[in-house]
């Protein structure tokens, strides 16, 4: 029985981690759809980078409230998967608290363990009341309705009860610590779950074993689980959070990259001995699809957590324009699953003829004022504003489609090198009137 | 106190074989929108009050295609900075010094890649550094007293990282500064940046000058300072919108300085 167990849980373990590393070859894969962009240069700022906005966690504390409650559930997340490691090794060799020959550290850290357990607990509550109860606007945008709102929902809903979970089997292996009973060795303190051994006392020792198996497992089958909806879900920035930040711009937010191609044809216009005449012509300007935006693009629309905070700081969404960061980044990621799905059944020279424009729209894309606010907001460095941006050169670029206004400022500064019908010679005029 | 000041050309210096310490971009609006010249005019003032030798490129002068490119337009915004860097590399420019925001940031951050490689100021930046180097001084504190709101441009704020300048020049003044909810790195954009000053605002259920003018106009400030001749037009149209005008003006850092200095 002992040993079907041990096998049992391997194969349980095994299965999870094999669908966990499939999913993540397949994000990856259509990550890979963008356009390789070369990131490395600077790397000491990058790693500094990383180390303060994704592991310290520094923009999130702009916003105070939601910024410490999700301090406490990233600790807590990253902390109590140390018992993890302790439950893997107990479930594989058939141990009980395997780590509990460190003695006093062992109890210290599982008791630190479950106070970390209640405090996540109680940041989850307050996530549900601010999203539910508080209705905080940024959480109801249009973008947000359906699986957007349930994702986020069953997120705090599994670590709650993931949460209990963990508290429960503590209590119950407390009790049997204190009848006796073999193979539960005394080890651990309990600060938080001594308050639920009430509910356990009145039973005999196998009626425990069986709880405390019972919660062990469900708490084991629940993280892993959880370590398989991840990917599926918003929660993948758990992960993506660090390479996000890593890759992302380190020049100033205002330089706008230059596109070479276009260096090129304006070159062999004005000054031929400067162009490569064997450039090939550029095959498109802009982005028109997720396969015309670099990879790292991609990659943050996979990072991205749908806090909305990019869309609760946009001027256009602020008073009421159709445009929100948020909706770009799920756009790209809905596009990128949809395509990479796609040539994983058709093949990868496969197209589905759609693009990225079927899912953004020009309206949303024109009232993009560049500002940077998102950029700015964004806790883990994601960038609306260069999709936005390379959609827009493809709107004007490959379709000539901008307002009116557009193409007549794009003329009066060819033809009167200013954006309004003013004569070039009127240009100092207003050194005669100081 | 006025006086007729002549503002040189950098061709002119160039015939009389002098050279300009720093070359004053005006820039398109700076040039020929009405509001905007009073920004230009005043800034010129300081420059002739203290002594700085720059010169402009007067005619020269042509739009450095920053609303072609945030428009999308890349191929209208490569061919204007080529034919400018042209100009300002023959005249062996080295160093900028520019009113308005988005030219700043043109200048500064993408022109270095297609060959124009200079040394790239904002005008309060300008000021600041005149200030600390003590040759611009105000006597009996102008502003003492006198609240003064600032709005962080998102070129020369967020684009580029520039909050203490324009700030240390209000201090200077000894006004009192009473910042707006969103400032600073989280400042609110005016509503005209990428492009959208030439452009009516897509459908929404406000106007962003107005969103903007309205925040400010709380702080209970009467004068609220910009640093872009774009956001000093956004936010005048949302004074004249809250009916605010004789109560809260507009007016751009080198006009207060430029007042300060009864110049």
């Amino acid at each position: 029985m002992q040993y079907l167990e041990q096998l049992l849980f391997i194969i349980v373990l095994g299965v999870a981690v094999y669908f966990f590393v499939q999913k993540i070859k397949k994000i990856r894969r259509n990550i890979f759809l963008g356009k390789a962009e070369k990131v490395n240069d600077n790397k000491p700022e990058r790693w500094k980078t990383m180390a303060r906005v994704a592991l310290g966690q520094s923009k999130m504390v702009v916003r105070p409230i939601a910024g410490i409650m999700h301090i406490i559930i990233y600790v807590g997340f990253v902390l109590i998967n140390i018992e993890v490691l302790e439950i893997i090794i107990d479930g594989i060799f058939g141990t009980h608290r395997a780590l509990s020959f460190l003695g006093p550290v062992y109890d210290a850290a599982i008791g630190f363990f479950e106070i970390l357990a209640a405090l996540v607990f109680i940041a989850c509550v307050v996530f549900l009341g601010r999203r539910f109860i508080a209705k905080i606007p940024r959480f109801h945008s249009p973008e947000m309705k359906g699986w957007a709102t349930a994702d986020a929902t069953y997120i705090l809903v599994i670590e709650m009860v993931l949460m209990v979970a963990l508290l429960k089997m503590n209590a119950v292996d407390q009790v049997l610590q204190a009848k006796g009973a073999d193979h539960y060795i005394a080890a651990g303190s309990f600060p938080v779950s001594q308050y639920l051994t009430g509910l356990f006392t009145s039973f005999e020792i196998p009626a425990l074993v069986v709880f405390e198996r019972v919660f062990w497992w469900f708490h084991i089958l629940g993280i892993l689980f959880f370590l398989n909806y991840v990917p599926y879900s918003k929660h993948l920035h758990i992960l993506l959070a660090f390479p996000n930040t890593w890759y992302s711009r380190l020049q100033p937010a205002g330089e706008f990259a230059n596109m070479p191609e276009i260096t090129n044809e304006v070159n062999l216009m004005l000054d031929p001995s400067k162009a490569d005449p064997d450039m090939p012509p550029p095959e498109k300007f802009g982005a028109n699809d997720v396969t015309d935006l670099g990879w790292t693009s991609i990659m943050g629309a996979y990072a991205c957590t749908e806090c909305g905070r990019c869309t609760s700081s946009c001027p256009a969404s602020i008073t009421g324009k159709k445009l929100s960061p948020r909706k770009i980044m799920m756009d790209t990621r809905d596009r990128a699953e949809e395509l990479g799905k796609a040539k994983e059944v058709h093949g990868a020279d496969h197209h589905d003829g759609k693009s990225l424009h079927d899912f953004i729209s020009q309206e949303e894309l024109l009232a993009c004022t560049t500002c940077n606010a998102c950029v700015e907001a964004c806790p883990i460095n994601i960038n609306p504003l260069e999709i936005i941006y390379q959609m827009r050169q493809y709107q004007t670029l490959e379709k000539s489609a901008m307002p009116t206004e557009w193409a007549m400022m794009n003329s009066n500064i060819e033809n009167n090198q200013a954006p309004w019908q003013f004569s070039p010679s009127d240009r100092a005029n207003w050194t005669k009137e100081i | 106190m006025s006086k007729q000041i002549h503002v040189p050309t950098v061709a002119e210096l160039v015939a009389k074989g002098e050279k300009a310490d720093v070359l004053f971009w005006v820039g398109c609006a700076g040039s020929f929108d009405e509001r905007a010249q009073k920004i230009t005019k005043a800034f010129v003032k300081i420059l002739d009050s203290v002594g700085v030798k720059y010169a402009i490129l007067g005619k020269e002068e042509s739009c450095t295609g920053d609303p072609a490119k945030r428009a999308g337009n890349e191929f209208l915004f490569q061919m204007q900075a080529m034919a400018n860097i042209a100009t300002l590399n023959a005249y062996e420019i080295t160093k900028i010094v520019t009113t308005c925001p988005h030219c700043f940031n043109t200048i500064k951050n993408e022109y270095p890649s297609l060959g124009g490689k200079y040394e790239v100021i904002h005008h309060t930046q300008l000021l600041q550094e005149l200030i600390d180097e003590g040759k611009l001084t105000f006597g009996a504190d102008p502003f003492k007293g006198k609240k003064i709101t600032y709005h962080d441009s998102c070129y020369l704020g967020r684009a580029n990282g520039v909050y203490d300048a324009p700030r240390r020049i209000l201090e200077a003044m000894d006004a009192e500064l009473v910042e707006m909810k969103r400032c600073g790195k989280s400042g609110l954009c005016c509503g005209a940046g990428g492009a959208q000053m030439f452009k009516d605002a897509e459908k929404g259920n406000k106007e962003i000058n107005i969103e903007r003018t309205e925040e400010a106009i709380e702080t209970g400030a009467s004068i609220i300072s910009a640093n872009c001749p774009f956001c000093t037009t956004m936010m005048g149209d949302g004074i004249k919108h809250a009916n605010k005008e004789g109560e809260v003006e507009v007016l751009d850092l080198a006009e207060l300085v430029a007042q300060a200095k009864d110049l």
